[in-house]
Formats: C-alpha cells, structure tokens, sequence
C-alpha cells in the first residue's frame, strides 16, 4: 500500500520518526488533559474554600519537606470503607489550592485529608514527639525537633506571592500582613481580628504546640488540624453524575 | 539498508519482510492467531465499553454512558443498603432508654459490636486499642472516671467532648496553673505536692505534709475535696486511688499542680450518628468499669 511505503520515510529519519513520535504523544496527550481545564464539572462549586493561613501554610512546607506524603495520602477515595473511616469522600475543590496536591500515592499511615479536629493539639505534641506513645503499634518516626526548632515566618510572605503567582487568591492585605497573621495565629492573646477577617471566622486561633514562641509544631499542628475541615457537608449536594 | 525483495520462503511458506541490514534479514511470520483474535477481542470491548461508561470528554462533561454508572452513586447506593439493612436496629438503638439497652440481649450485643468497630476507627489513637489510655488519654477499662462512668455520663462525654471550641455543651474546667502563674511559690508547690502523694500513700517527704496539707484546704479542696477523692462535676481527679492520668512520679504531679493540666477531647456528634455514638457508649461501658 502507498501509505505504507510512505512509513519507510519516517523509518529511514531518526529526525522525522521523534517528530512524529512527539506528535502522536501530542495528541493523546490533548484528549487527555485538555479537556479537564474546560470541563465544567471538573471543580465543582463548594462552600467554605478559602486559601491557607500564613501559619498553615508554613505547616505544610514542613509537610512537604519531612515528606509526609510518602507516607500518608490526601486523598478519600469514594469507597464505603474509606467514608467510613476517614469521613466524606474528597473532592477536586478541596485540593484546589494546593500547588502541589498532596493527594499522595501511598498509605504507609493513615489518609490525612479529614484529619481536622479529629485529635487534641495536645495528642499531635505527643504523637510527633514520640508516636509509639499514643499509638504503640506505629511504625511512624520521630518528630520532637519540630517543636524545638523555632520559625519566625520571615520569608512566608515569598511563599504566599508564589502561591498567588499559579493562581491562589491572596489578597494584596494577605500579602501585607502575611507575618503579622502569622504570629497571631499561634498566640491566643494576640488581636487576631484582622486574621479572622481575613480568613474567615474559623481559622483556628491557639497555642498548638503548649509552649511559649512559634516552633515547627505550631505550625504543622495548624496545617494538621485544618485539613478536611473547610467544605461544610450540611450544606453539599454530591453531583452524582460524576 | 538495502531494499532488494528476496524470494526465500521458510518451512511455512512464509517470506521475508523485505529489509536487510547488512545482509540480516528477517522472517515475515503472522502473528499467532489467538493473540490477533485477542487484539481483536480488545478493540470490540473497548467499542462497547465507550458507549456502556462515561467515556469520551466533551464541552460540559464526559458522556455519561447508557448505564449510567457513576463513582459517586455507586458509593451511595452501597452505603445506602447497609443503612437500609441496619435502620431497624438503629432506630431502636436511638430511641431506647440508654441505661435499657444492657438489658435487651439483641440490642446490647449489636451496640456492643457496632461500638468496638467505632472505638477502634475512631477513640483507640488516643485511648488505645485496648482501651488501656496512655500518659494524658485516660483508661476506659478502670472504674476510675473524671467525669462519670454511668452510660449517660459517658454518652454525653462522647457526644461533646471535653475543653474543645466546637461543642457549646463540652465538659469544661480549667484548673490554675498555681506555679507558672505564681499563685504558689515553688515551695509552696512542693509542700502541696508530697501531701497529694501522702493522699494515696506514695513516698513523700513528711516533713512538708503538714504545710502542704494547709495549702491543699486553701487551693485545691474545693475541686478535688478535703479528702481529695475528687469532684465528677469539673473533672477534678480522684487524688486519693493512686491511679495517675498525667503520672505519679514526684516530678509529674509538681509538674501538674506548676502548669496545671487541659486535656481535651474532641466532639464526636459531628462525625458520628446518634446511633453509633450510643454503641460506642455500650462498648465503652461495658469494657470493665461502667457503673
């Protein structure tokens, strides 16, 4: 056939066979991921989302850099034992501020995603310094340099301006007071007005690691104890054509 | 490569695909039959499957299939038919008298069954899968209780938790830190605490009990009570049975009457149904010390 005779072409040219290669790479490509950037229903409207506080988002650099998520995915998949379990199944919302997702791959330890308020500050101290202390059968490390190492939130304001760079909606005043919330988010006897105005009613305002300053544990623990808690299911219609 | 199209043929009849490297050539075989009728296989269910499930992605969404499926709805219909197959029991589980489930045989043994699998989900990282408690995560198993071991004092504890922002109704008391907010001197502090550990008959240094003993009827008996056996109402510990939440050593109790303590707990009315927090109430309750 002509067409086949043509393929010798491509098979004779190291050059034109990657191009063509690349091509149809290309275009599987685009029926894959581009339709998902419109697709309507992709991120579905939810209320509640908001972008995370200063101190959150420090707690999750920290996440990231202990590298949590090769243990312990983001991710409720939509199963009766998992909603049994870890609580209401995630949706794409939830993640959508996240740059990266830290949906994860694999459980090592338990999903994260609607860790929120399931356990006391006090538990997490406890649970980082030592887990085999709560939890006797884990195989967890240990993490009790997090609340010995202090963090002043220097260059969080950087961090936020490059998560508002890929798309999240911090404000010009988030920006500004960036370190200002920061401290007062960790210090229940600071004037944290401005941060709850800022970021809604119910951000968590406490000393999450029991001790004086801001430490790697504050941080973390706000990140922690956040996670999962901000979609209001009561008021949340699953689309079920999904 | 040269292009000369030989005229060899193998045992099979079969001839060579034309191209030669160097003089290598190669056999033009077919492929096996049933791995062609397999591929074939694969293309035919791969038609059927694009038009039975959601599939191809278009403007608004993917098409959604002439099944119907979905993730979301299946996972409701499972969840659903558990509910359904369980709604009768449930029902009665959450209207019954609580201190008359114990009695009805069937209802006791499904709550007691029901409320082990919450208690493990959901209470065993703090209170441990024995329910044994740890330093700080009080012992379900004891018949010591801080704020009430009877079904309804447990089902309320369950149901709101203890010193947590979420619960209006959450158990609450706070007690001073008499060191760190200089209501003691340290030496105050330590008189209190060798006539604490004198109350339950620890090793203490007895030449401090007498002061300490002024200090505790000053500070500390209208919590925990002249004889210290303590007062449900706030929480206020047993100080008299030697059973140690925050631990017995001297330094842990000088560490608790300094800093003071505030365990909290989370509330459970929000993640959990009526019905299951009633069975982890009967699990609970039956795990040694219920009264």
């Amino acid at each position: 056939m002509a067409i086949l005779d043509k393929h010798k072409i491509l098979e004779t040219n190291a050059s034109l066979l990657l191009i063509f290669s690349f091509l149809v790479v290309t275009i599987g490509g685009i029926v894959q991921i581009a339709p998902l950037f419109w697709l309507e229903n992709t991120i579905e409207k939810v209320e509640g989302m908001r972008p995370y506080t200063p101190l959150e988002l420090a707690g999750r650099e920290i996440y990231i850099r202990e590298g949590c998520y090769t243990c312990h995915s983001q991710m409720i998949r939509p199963m009766r034992d998992e909603v049994e379990r870890y609580g209401h199944y995630s949706l794409a919302a939830e993640s959508m501020y996240d740059h990266p997702f830290q949906w994860g791959s694999k459980r090592t330890g338990p999903d994260l995603a609607r860790v929120g308020g399931r356990y006391s500050d006090e538990w997490h101290v406890d649970h980082m310094r030592s887990p085999q202390s709560v939890v006797p059968e884990s195989i967890m490390p240990k993490y009790g340099f997090l609340e010995e190492t202090r963090i002043d939130g220097k260059y969080i304001q950087d961090v936020m301006t490059s998560h508002s760079m890929v798309g999240v909606p911090y404000s010009e005043e988030m920006l500004a007071q960036a370190q200002a919330d920061f401290r007062a988010q960790a210090d229940p006897d600071s004037d944290y007005d401005g941060l709850l105005e800022r970021y809604g009613d119910k951000v968590n305002v406490r000393n999450f690691d029991g001790q004086p300053g801001i430490s790697e544990a504050d941080a973390i623990i706000a990140y922690l104890q956040m996670l999962g808690t901000l979609v209001d299911f009561s008021t949340f219609t699953p689309d079920a054509s999904r | 490569m040269s292009d000369n199209t030989s005229e060899k043929k193998n045992e099979h009849g079969h001839g060579t695909t034309g191209h030669s490297w160097d003089g290598i050539e190669e056999w033009d075989n077919p492929m096996p039959r049933w791995w062609v009728w397999t591929f074939y296989l694969t293309i035919i269910w791969g038609i059927g499957y694009v038009i039975a499930y959601p599939a191809w992605p278009l403007i608004n969404g993917a098409t959604a299939g002439v099944l119907g499926w979905s993730t979301r709805a299946d996972v409701a219909a499972e969840i659903q038919a558990v509910e359904e197959a369980n709604a009768p029991i449930n029902a009665k589980l959450e209207s019954v008298d609580l201190n008359a489930i114990v009695g009805d045989a069937e209802l006791n043994t499904y709550a007691v069954s029901a409320g082990g699998a919450v208690f493990r989900t959901w209470c065993a990282q703090c209170h441990g899968s024995g329910a044994a408690g740890a330093k700080g995560y009080p012992n379900l198993l004891d018949d010591d209780w801080l704020w009430g071991g009877d079904m309804e004092a447990i089902h309320h504890t369950v149901a709101h938790g203890i010193r947590n922002e979420e619960s209006d109704d959450a158990r609450y008391s706070e007690m001073p830190a008499f060191g760190r907010d200089e209501l003691l001197t340290e030496e105050e502090v330590d008189q209190v605490t060798n006539y604490v550990m004198s109350l339950s008959g620890e090793a203490n240094d007895a030449s401090q009990v007498e002061a300490g003993s002024v200090l505790y009827a000053d500070n500390c008996a209208s919590c925990h009570m002249e004889d210290g056996t303590g007062d449900r109402e706030q929480g206020a510990p047993n100080l008299a049975d030697a059973i140690w939440l925050y631990g017995g050593d001297y330094e842990d109790i000088k560490h608790t009457v300094t800093y003071s303590r505030y365990g909290v707990m989370p509330p459970w009315n929000t993640r959990l149904t009526e019905a299951q927090i009633r069975a982890v109430t009967a699990y609970v309750h039956q795990l040694g010390g219920g009264e």
